[in-house]
């Protein structure tokens, strides 16, 4: 078993490299098509061009975009993710600076979805096509339509501007305040938790109605089980399963929504970080925020394979 | 008995001399449609003996896993309505509360399907399932009932049970999961086991070996069988009588060998026909032209009529289910004046 472990990480860990090139090479290449120019903005309002190129050939912008890549890959997969173009600093210790809060709001609003989530998901499929279930249904089909930007400002101004509960912007480091960063959290994970409740309600409601209807439970019935044995033992196991790769999309979602979130709620986390970034074609920075956010979805996607084996005795252990 | 008597009223009871441990008397199901109610079941009446193997046949379409839903109060509670009586050692199913028929299925009355794969909960051991039945049914500890589990399971003639009962469902084979199925449902040594198609999913030779299990089983514990089943040639292998069911209606009803040398309604008489095990001639086999009528199509004439040889102007009226002679039942016009072919005629 330990050793099937060990084989099953290190064949993903392998799997991991194309998908970790071909993300940045996409943003390397996208960013390319973006006006402006880093050397421009460093030599400010009235460098003469000479200034401009000596400040490209400093950064290596000269060279061939092939060779700008790979090279910040070879050295990125060796742990360097390189300087920023802008500042000069080292572009690990920026992310490792603004990763948290955002990792923070993340996790929180993936809490609050399954929390929340979850039971209304089996409430709606255990009444299903009741008024309750249609409730529920509809109100999660807005969830997910809703833009989190725009029910981020309707919260800011009810919640925090409103009632004054919440602050309205900002982030506190959790390592100094815990309660106090969870206060100032509560705002923007409430936002993007959103589309995470009406995810997994969703998904869960429409995966246990199947499991509810299945020939097994038909079995389960003629045993002589209840209906709630049959629920809660046999229909969430089985429908655990589907639960489980959905709270590992809505957290790869959430992750991803958190850049317009941070911009909302003016928190400095990686999301407004690649933002600016992006615009100032700071490359470097950008790669390595999107460098960072790919390992972390990976590591997720890992988790829940590995969950997986746990949970189905079909997904074969090797 | 000269002239065919009515029974549709009075309940058919095949055996005066044991009391019937089921009795169904003039069962009707209709489920809510559309626009209107559809009767898919109508008027059937026949008993089960304790110990005894009844066999119900007909084509897919005719009513009989609907019946066989019925007799386990697991057809939806909302839309379906029922008429006459199910009497299960003289107590009707059909007035029980919902609790109360919880604490007979899988007791009194136990269940096999078809698809052995899609029938066992996928996430748990074969022996979990097992024991959960017991364990619903008995007070007993998590300890005795994996003993009884694995007692089960070999009385199956599942091999190696102490390892079987820890494997999965997607871990054994078609015919060993409807072993399995089939142990689940006689763990709590029920009084009649309803067993619908349980061998038309698996592989011929399968199909005998799961057909004996299901025979030795009742031989042995004195355990009364519905198996319900489209195959007549298996059916009449292990059954003592035949019950055959046509759109939603018990046709016919009889002891096997007589059913089999002398059918007395042509849509037995045809499924025996166009059986190959039976038919000693090369070439086509014969079959019945048409197809079943969908519930809500029913005609108010003979159900069969359009689809049979004989009909005549009189079969244009509906007709009861009437006593032709000692256990014998047709619900044909002209039962006493035809003489139709058997299988072994």
């Amino acid at each position: 078993m330990n050793m099937q472990l060990v084989r099953f990480l290190g064949w993903r860990a392998v799997q991991v490299l194309p998908v970790l090139a071909m993300a940045t090479l996409a943003i390397f290449g996208l960013i390319q098509l973006v006006p402006g120019d880093p050397a421009a903005t460093i030599a400010g309002e009235y460098a003469t061009a000479e200034n401009i190129e000596a400040i490209r050939r400093d950064l290596g912008l000269d060279r061939p975009l092939w060779e700008q890549y790979g090279t910040w890959l070879w050295n990125a997969l060796q742990g360097d993710l390189s300087n920023s173009l802008l500042t000069g600093l080292p572009v690990l210790d920026e992310v490792a600076r603004r990763l948290p809060p955002t990792l923070f709001i993340a996790v929180f609003a993936l809490l609050i979805s399954i929390c929340i989530g979850v039971p209304l998901g089996i409430l709606a499929a255990t009444r299903a096509d009741s008024a309750l279930d249609r409730f529920v249904t509809s109100v999660a089909s807005l969830g997910v339509a809703v833009p989190n930007f725009w029910l981020g400002m309707i919260f800011v101004s009810i919640f925090a501007l409103g009632f004054g509960w919440f602050p309205t912007t900002g982030a506190r480091p959790i390592s100094e305040d815990f309660w106090g960063a969870v206060h100032h959290a509560a705002l923007p994970a409430a936002t993007l938790a959103t589309a995470g409740i009406a995810e997994i309600a969703r998904q869960l409601r429409s995966s246990l109605i199947e499991v509810l209807q299945s020939q097994y439970v038909r079995t389960l019935r003629a045993k002589g089980l209840s209906p709630a044995r049959i629920l809660w033992k046999h229909g969430l196991r089985n429908a655990a399963l589907t639960l489980l790769t959905v709270i590992g999309l809505v957290f790869n979602h959430t992750l991803g929504a958190t850049v317009a979130t941070e911009a909302v709620f003016a928190i400095p986390g990686a999301g407004s970080m690649i933002v600016n970034a992006a615009i100032n074609k700071d490359f470097p920075v950008l790669q390595g925020a999107v460098f960072v956010l790919v390992l972390i979805v990976i590591s997720m996607n890992l988790i829940i394979d590995l969950l997986y084996t746990v949970l189905d005795p079909r997904v074969k252990k090797d | 008995m000269t002239s065919p008597e009515q029974i549709s009223a009075a309940p058919a009871r095949p055996r005066t001399d044991a009391a019937p441990l089921l009795d169904v008397r003039g069962l009707g199901i209709s489920f809510a449609g559309p626009d209107k109610r559809i009767s898919v079941v109508r008027d059937v009446t026949f008993s089960v003996a304790p110990g005894e193997c009844v066999g119900l046949v007909g084509e897919s379409g005719c009513g009989k896993t609907v019946t066989g839903l019925a007799l386990m109060g697991l057809l939806p509670v909302h839309g379906s309505r029922f008429e006459g009586q199910l009497l299960l050692d003289g107590e009707d199913l059909l007035t029980l509360s919902e609790a109360q028929w919880r604490k007979r299925r899988g007791r009194r009355l136990g269940m096999i399907f078809q698809e052995p794969m899609s029938a066992l909960d996928p996430v748990f051991t074969i022996g979990e399932q097992i024991g959960e039945t017991l364990r619903t049914h008995f007070r007993i500890s998590r300890r005795e009932a994996r003993d009884r589990a694995i007692e089960a399971l070999e009385a199956v003639g599942i091999s190696e049970p102490v390892r079987r009962h820890d494997a999965y469902p997607h871990e054994l084979s078609g015919g060993m999961r409807q072993r399995a199925m089939i142990a689940m449902a006689i763990s709590c040594e029920p009084a009649l086991l309803i067993a619908d198609e349980p061998t038309t999913a698996l592989d011929v030779t399968v199909q005998a070996q799961i057909t004996d299990v299901l025979g030795e089983l009742s031989a042995r514990s004195g355990m009364a069988m519905l198996f319900i089943s489209h195959d007549l040639g298996l059916v009449s292998q292990t059954c003592s009588r035949i019950v055959t069911m046509y759109a939603g209606e018990v046709v016919e009803m009889g002891e096997t060998d007589d059913v089999l040398l002398k059918p007395r309604h042509p849509y037995t008489s045809g499924l025996l026909r166009s059986l190959p095990s039976f038919t000693q001639r090369k070439g086509r086999l014969p079959s019945i032209p048409g197809r079943v009528p969908r519930p809500g199509d029913f005609p108010e004439t003979c159900r069969f009529q359009d689809r049979c040889a004989h009909s005549r102007e009189g079969c244009l009226t509906r007709q009861h289910l009437l006593r032709v002679g000692e256990q014998r039942f047709s619900r044909c016009h002209r039962s006493e004046d035809l003489d139709l072919p058997g299988v072994l005629s």
